[in-house]
């Protein structure tokens, strides 16, 4: 097989079709790729992309259609020969194993081994990593624990790990969705290098502008099935959106006008532990969509879950209306009207197994509830109204929350909240990983709440999407509020230049 | 009533069947009467289990709160001439007074359920030998105080008070976990601790509040185990009792994992376990197979849920793919 290994790859999966039970996951869906080029593969959440890659990562046995690697068939691909052909994937979900180091998850399953009792070779691991990591441009060595990494790092190491085998195609799904600025222009330029080394990079991702700056095609799935492609001079962010959802959207910046009511949160002096001398000041007017912009660690998630009552506060108070809320609970934070979506919905947002109804009435049981037992008619009947508030794709409520996409789940997650009549609307990073046209409901969403008086507060690493969207924006660096934005002055430059402050 | 439930309720009906068929001695109103008494005592502390694997949690120190709880019954009693109600609510209020300090180990120390239980297993177990001096706590009472006696071993319409209580605290422990606002908690927590507290759920106070019913169902089991085998030999009473009560929840749906089971199922659980137990003596089996006996059902009633889950995934892909076949026309609309 090593004579392949320096070729170029040339692949074709020709009329590919997966079936589950009640959907059809992939429908005749054909995709080509060369050695030397960057394919960009675009579509909504449940668009299939994931089943495809799956197919070329030999997790999934298609029922229908061939896989074709320098002109040899197959009907599938097992993992071993997917890897045996060079194919190798970085995932949109991080797994690494935090009790071992850099070198050790990078060649997990590949150790080099020494002497007659086959003992674990660290040196040479090391060694090997070593290049790989020079090449990413990693802040980190192959001896670093992999528990120290953040999750940026983490992610550049899923990467190292796929290129320590001799890779020919490199499939990346969305891998810079918890990167920052650079080390998504780091990333881009250590595609181009492998493109220019002649591998082929598959890029899977919902960042448009990333795709416009990398790709040399891009190929777009629409509900299981080939949307069309764009060639290198035709790849722009309209012609994208058309492929994905297969029509034009109207923008969703809905230029919320700054309709400032009264101040709703006021927090003084909080400090929290990630930042112990880090004092925060902020204020959110009724009807505001307040954009909270930073780098990753910046600590605004920490930040919002000290005002959730998650983590109680080294120091400083947070009223809501002017009352001040007992710090450290997160009852007192909710009978206070605050309401907090979280960054993880999978881990923190959702009960995975548990029905959809079920899911949304979950902090709000008291008003389905009589004397302590739970009137099931109640439920359902609110739950079914959330269901239609927020269109949200499914004819069966008793769903497992988890089947839903990723788009619908978030939907779900904001509905737990919209029934406890909020004042203060928590939202972090609030469409990471859902489709494009998931994501125009959740703005808009938002800006109904703001509308209804709400005041609304947004985390999000997409500069987009802070822009677009929010009356206000602050930025917080190393644990402080370096600076806050009126709509007129807000520009990528002025928020990154307070984000490096 | 869940899928699972039902499996199990035809599981024991048919082991039922085959026992009664083999030796109809299964069904004289004796042995009936035994074997309800007996699912009763079981019953007891088999849901007070359930309460904390819900949780994602694990209760090992059962068998050893009800030696030592025993104990202290039979003493305050015998020894101590104090009235049974006092004695009955001495009792209790020990109970709760362990779960409260179990649920504070886990909740505010951060101890693991399994490593705190276990001490508490090796902790009573000592005390309560330490207490009798290794001897034997028993009394005569039986004949002296009618009331207890009657509550406790007592029988109604020719059914055990024990199956009665059992009864009782299964329907409400059936409202408790399926019906209320708690129970909807108590699955919350077990499933998805994180998810919980961020739906404003007191994730710490459920904690503690399933060890405190697990205590005090398993003190109310202790004072009938008592009064059942009228002298509490701590070395030997109630051995084990705690992995009974884990084999008969998992056997009744409830995952280790926490967040999943149905009381229904525990109740069969429970049932099926003592009709193994029966079968074992009424089929003349030797009963030091017991234990063997009762492990490879599980065994079995594990890979057979396994199996049968596996089966309706393949039968469903299956008619989805043949209904894709038949209606050619637009499979991605009928797929949606």
């Amino acid at each position: 097989m090593d004579h392949r290994r320096n070729m170029p790859i040339t692949l074709d999966l020709l009329g590919i079709t997966k079936i589950y039970p009640g959907a059809v996951a992939l429908d005749a869906v054909s995709l080509g790729i060369k050695g030397g080029e960057v394919v960009g593969l675009i579509g909504e959440n449940g668009a299939g992309k994931s089943t495809l890659m799956k197919v070329l990562g030999g997790a999934i046995r298609p029922d229908k259609g061939e896989i074709v690697i320098d002109g040899q068939r197959f009907a599938e691909l097992s993992p071993a020969q997917a890897l045996g052909h060079g194919i190798a994937f970085v995932h949109q979900e991080l797994n690494p194993l935090t009790n071992l180091d850099v070198a050790g998850n990078i060649l997990l399953g590949r150790e080099i081994r020494k002497g007659v009792f086959g003992l674990l070779d660290q040196g040479a691991m090391e060694r090997h990593v070593h290049p790989i990591l020079e090449m990413l441009g990693a802040r980190f060595s192959p001896s670093t624990a992999a528990s120290e990494l953040s999750l940026a790092d983490l992610q550049l190491l899923e990467i190292a790990k796929a290129l320590s085998i001799s890779v020919r195609l490199l499939i990346l799904d969305e891998p810079t969705s918890s990167l920052t600025l650079t080390e998504t222009q780091r990333l881009m330029s250590v595609i181009r290098k492998l493109r220019d080394d002649g591998v082929a990079v598959l890029f899977i991702t919902h960042r448009l502008s990333e795709v416009k700056t990398v790709a040399d095609r891009v190929v777009g799935l629409r509900d299981g099935k080939n949307a069309g492609e764009l060639q290198r001079d035709m790849i722009d962010r309209d012609a994208m959106v058309r492929l994905m959802i297969g029509r034009d959207i109207k923008q969703f910046h809905e230029g919320a006008a700054a309709r400032e009511g009264q101040v709703v949160l006021r927090v003084k002096g909080l400090r929290t532990a990630a930042y112990p001398s880090a004092e925060v000041e902020l204020a959110i007017h009724a009807g505001e969509i307040l954009g909270l912009a930073g780098l990753i660690g910046a600590g605004r998630t920490e930040l919002a879950r000290t005002i959730f009552g998650l983590d109680p506060p080294l120091a400083g108070t947070v009223e809501m209306n002017g009352d001040r809320v007992p710090p450290g609970s997160v009852a007192e934070a909710i009978k206070a009207g605050i309401c907090l979506v979280p960054e993880d919905r999978k881990s923190e947002g959702l009960f995975l197994d548990f029905s959809i109804s079920e899911n949304m009435v979950m902090p709000n049981l008291d008003a389905v509830s009589r004397r302590g037992f739970v009137d099931r008619r109640r439920e359902y009947l609110l739950a079914d109204r959330f269901r239609s508030r927020l269109s949200i794709k499914t004819h069966r409520l008793d769903r497992a929350a988890g089947e839903l996409s990723g788009g619908n789940q978030q939907k779900v997650v904001l509905a737990k909240w919209l029934g406890m009549a909020p004042r203060l609307v928590i939202l972090d990073e609030p469409t990471r990983g859902i489709d494009v046209g998931a994501k125009a409901e959740v703005y808009h969403l938002m800006g109904e709440l703001a509308a209804q008086g709400v005041a609304v507060l947004m985390i999000s690493s997409d500069m987009e999407e802070v822009i677009g969207v929010s009356t206000r924006v602050g930025v917080m660096s190393r644990g402080r509020i370096t600076g806050l934005l009126e709509r007129q002055d807000l520009s990528e430059e002025a928020i990154l230049h307070l984000a490096v402050e | 009533m869940h899928k699972k439930d039902i499996g199990l309720a035809l599981l024991v009906i048919t082991v039922g069947a085959i026992v009664a068929i083999v030796n109809p001695r299964f069904l004289s109103p004796i042995n009936l009467a035994n074997t309800a008494n007996l699912i009763g005592l079981f019953g007891l502390f088999s849901i007070a289990e359930a309460f904390v694997i819900v949780t994602a949690g694990i209760e090992l120190s059962i068998g050893s709160v009800i030696a030592l709880l025993g104990v202290v019954f039979v003493d305050l009693i015998a020894s101590y001439g104090v009235p049974w109600p006092v004695a009955l609510s001495v009792v209790l209020a020990l109970a709760v007074v362990i779960g409260l300090l179990h649920g504070w180990l886990i909740t505010r120390l951060r101890l693991q359920p399994f490593v705190v239980t276990l001490c508490g297993l090796l902790i009573y177990r000592g005390v309560a030998r330490f207490y009798t001096k290794d001897g034997t706590a028993g009394f005569t009472f039986g004949a002296d105080m009618p009331t207890l006696d009657y509550l406790f071993v007592g029988r109604t319409a020719g059914v055990p008070h024990s199956v009665i209580a059992f009864a009782v605290f299964a329907v409400a422990a059936w409202f408790l976990l399926h019906r209320t606002v708690f129970g909807r908690h108590l699955l919350a927590v077990g499933k998805n601790e994180e998810a919980a507290r961020y739906s404003g759920i007191d994730t710490r106070r459920v904690i503690v509040c399933a060890y405190v019913i697990c205590m005090f169902l398993t003190g109310v089991s202790a004072v009938f185990f008592a009064m059942y085998t009228k002298s509490v030999q701590p070395s030997s009473h109630g051995n084990f009792y705690e992995l009974y009560g884990i084999a008969a929840a998992v056997l009744g749906g409830f995952s280790l994992r926490g967040g999943e089971g149905s009381i229904v199922g525990v109740v069969l659980g429970v049932v099926l376990l003592q009709i193994l137990q029966n079968l074992v003596n009424l089929l003349g089996i030797p009963s030091s197979l017991n234990f063997a006996v009762m492990g490879t059902v599980i065994l079995l009633g594990v890979i057979a849920d396994v199996q049968f889950r596996a089966y309706r995934e393949r039968v469903r892909q299956a008619a989805a793919r043949s209904a894709l076949t038949v209606g050619l026309g637009d499979p991605a609309k009928d797929a949606a």
